[in-house]
């Protein structure tokens, strides 16, 4: 964990409390209503919509001085972005930040979930760049509202039912829709399909927001969040023929990484806090020290 | 070995030192002082001050400067003070007939009460670099003072000379103006179907370019509503405010706006007489462009209360109001550089299986022929 100084020029976590009184409003609202996207006056945040200012807006809404947060963008802490908001958040709210999932009480993310299980003591808070699974089968709001209100899903079912008619399977990767609770579509922001089963029944409250929409919604702890399906096409996730080249894997996300021109690549945990614990606990992959794999030996 | 990356802190850094050199770029030449911004660059100034909704015309030439001349990004930068700062009140509405007028024209009257003022403007400049500003030599600077004054009484082109007919759209106080307060889009969220106050803050903050376009395109036939520009006045109005202790309205001090009133032919639907109808446009400083079209983009986004067909998209209103903001638009297109590798690499899977099965369902078909 990293202690921080705080810059005393902005209040605690740069937004004033006005603001996030309303924003606590809107997660109330959203907690009460599983899926559910709530309307927030979302503000303009000192860096540009699209790099998270959802998810920061949240943060900010919930984090207190007893906090220790992460920041992770495709899973890993090091990524520039993740970087950036974490240093927000250490200079604005003086809170220690750490990498370890473990140790963490809110953890920010852009396009992942942590491979270790949440506990009831952890908040996860997604960005969501576009929070209407609907939106890219019905342009207009005004629509895609009462489609929800009537819990008129039949469109979307169309579309996943089309996928299945063209290509034998469903050709949707990530932001995959789901329903929460028996009730409403929810798009789980653009994590891999992989991540949709951590999703039902997490013990964490998670909490998404998203700025330039200007919509909350979340999933309370231990909720029902069901991949959309068919009973003879049922939800699989992302299977890899590979295992993590550095700490041997075989059940985690993993992203591929280009060695050469050659065509050659290797495989590697997106959730670095994940794999650096594996490595230190002594588990190698291919590529990290097992003897009988080196690239020499693979040339 | 591989090694995952690290050191984005570090690189973050070296980034920002690195940009902080090339918006100072040659050492030799003197730095811009922000005040050379805000009296030469007077026009930039206006344009960030509007689309920034933060009249201050030293912070926006601070950001000018800072954002390398890049306006949209001189606007993020005082959208983002601006949402720091807490909100005393509103002020009283601003009375443009109240106007120290520095230009007023008006395309639907050859001469009216009041007269034509051309002010500052570049509508006949030949456009012709001139190569004297380059040398910084400059030509004689001083303007004629005309003889007579300015008339006391500006009276407004629509509300007080075409009104008399009954020829003009009137534009009573909206009733649901009366149940609530003028909206304020810096504090609640849009929810569509909207009114004509959100859509005026939301058109007077948008981006000058993507107004420009769409009304453009209600000129070329998309939503045609043949305008004429009613009138145009810029000039510096006070601003008043009613502290609640004092209970009467106080002068907190003066901002320069351009306003512009529209006329457009309308032929008359089931809910309306054959009228001149209207379009507004407002902004911070001097801005003719951006008011014009933003009249224009008013008048096309009038259609349901007129009873028109909505056939265009200057006419749709979840179209042109969730796309005007800039400073929006370009985080969320610009944000496609952040790293997408998670979804990507869901997608590199996706596309090896497809091509994988066609290659596949290929040769069994070959296979079958």
């Amino acid at each position: 964990m990293t202690e921080q100084q705080r810059v005393d020029s902005y209040n605690f976590a740069y937004l004033d409390e006005q603001t996030k009184r309303m924003i606590r409003r809107a997660l109330l609202k959203a907690v009460a209503i599983p899926g559910y996207q709530v309307p927030f006056a979302g503000r303009e945040m000192p860096m540009p919509y699209g790099w998270g200012t959802g998810g920061v807006q949240v943060t900010a809404a919930v984090i207190g001085p007893e906090d220790t947060l992460k920041v992770i963008d495709q899973g890993s802490d090091d990524t520039t972005n993740a970087v950036s908001i974490r240093n927000f958040f250490a200079k604005t709210a003086g809170v220690p930040t750490t990498d370890k999932t473990a140790d963490a009480t809110l953890i920010q993310t852009r396009h992942r979930i942590p491979e270790k299980d949440l506990r009831e003591d952890q908040i996860l808070i997604y960005q969501v760049p576009i929070p209407e699974p609907l939106r890219f089968l019905e342009p207009r709001e005004t629509e895609t509202r009462k489609m929800h209100a009537l819990e008129e899903y039949g469109l979307m079912h169309v579309k996943l039912y089309e996928d299945i008619a063209r290509h034998g399977h469903i050709a949707t990767t990530y932001a995959y829709p789901v329903l929460v609770n028996d009730r409403y579509v929810m798009d789980p922001s653009p994590i891999p399909k992989f991540d949709n089963p951590k999703m039902n029944e997490m013990a964490a409250l998670q909490l998404f927001g998203a700025g330039r929409e200007k919509r909350i919604y979340a999933l309370p702890p231990y909720t029902k969040v069901q991949s959309l399906d068919f009973e003879d096409h049922p939800f699989v996730t992302q299977e890899w023929e590979d295992i993590c080249g550095m700490c041997g894997a075989d059940n985690t996300f993993l992203d591929e990484v280009i060695l050469d021109d050659l065509g050659n690549r290797m495989f590697v945990c997106s959730d670095s806090d994940h794999c650096n614990e594996r490595q230190a606990a002594g588990h190698l992959g291919p590529l990290n020290g097992d003897a009988s794999y080196t690239p020499e030996a693979a040339e | 070995m591989y090694v995952a990356v690290k050191g984005g802190e570090r690189a973050i850094e070296n980034a920002h030192k690195l940009l902080a050199e090339y918006r100072r770029g040659d050492k030799d030449i003197p730095e811009l002082d922000i005040r050379q911004i805000e009296e030469q660059m007077s026009l930039a100034v206006s344009r960030v001050m509007t689309e920034g909704s933060l009249y201050d015309k030293e912070l926006a030439s601070l950001a000018i400067k800072q954002a390398r001349g890049d306006l949209i990004e001189a606007i993020f930068l005082m959208r983002a003070y601006r949402t720091t700062l807490p909100r005393f009140g509103y002020s009283v509405p601003i009375e443009t007939n109240n106007m120290q007028i520095s230009r007023r024209i008006s395309a639907t009257y050859k001469d009216l009460p009041g007269g034509q003022i051309l002010g500052p403007t570049f509508d006949y400049t030949h456009r012709l670099l001139d190569f004297t500003l380059a040398a910084n030599g400059e030509a004689s600077l001083s303007s004629h003072e005309a003889e007579t004054r300015l008339d006391k009484s500006m009276p407004r082109v629509l509300d007080d000379l075409l009104h008399h007919e009954g020829l003009i759209q009137p534009e009573p106080r909206p009733d649901y103006e009366e149940q609530q307060p003028v909206g304020d889009i810096t504090r609640e969220p849009m929810e569509y179907p909207t009114n004509r106050d959100i859509r005026l803050q939301n058109l007077a903050r948008g981006d000058e370019g993507f107004i420009l376009s769409l009304g453009y395109s209600t000129q070329r036939g998309y939503a045609r509503n043949h305008a004429f520009v009613g009138e145009i006045r810029y000039g510096e109005v006070a601003v008043e405010m009613v502290p609640e202790e004092l209970g009467f309205a106080i002068d907190i001090g003066d901002i320069e706006i351009t306003e512009c009133e529209n006329v457009n032919q309308f032929k008359g639907s089931k809910k309306a007489l054959p009228q001149f109808t209207r379009g507004y446009g407002l902004t911070f400083g001097q801005n003719e462009r951006k008011v014009i079209s933003m009249a224009l983009v008013d008048r096309a986004l009038r259609d349901k209360e007129l009873g028109e067909e909505i056939i265009a998209p200057a006419q749709d209103e979840e179209f042109v109001l969730s796309h005007s903001d800039n400073i929006e638009a370009t985080g969320f297109v610009e944000h496609i550089k952040l790293p997408h590798y998670v979804d990507f690499q869901s997608e590199l899977e996706l596309v090896r299986k497809m091509r994988r099965e066609a290659l596949q369902n290929q040769a069994a078909q070959e296979a079958a022929e």
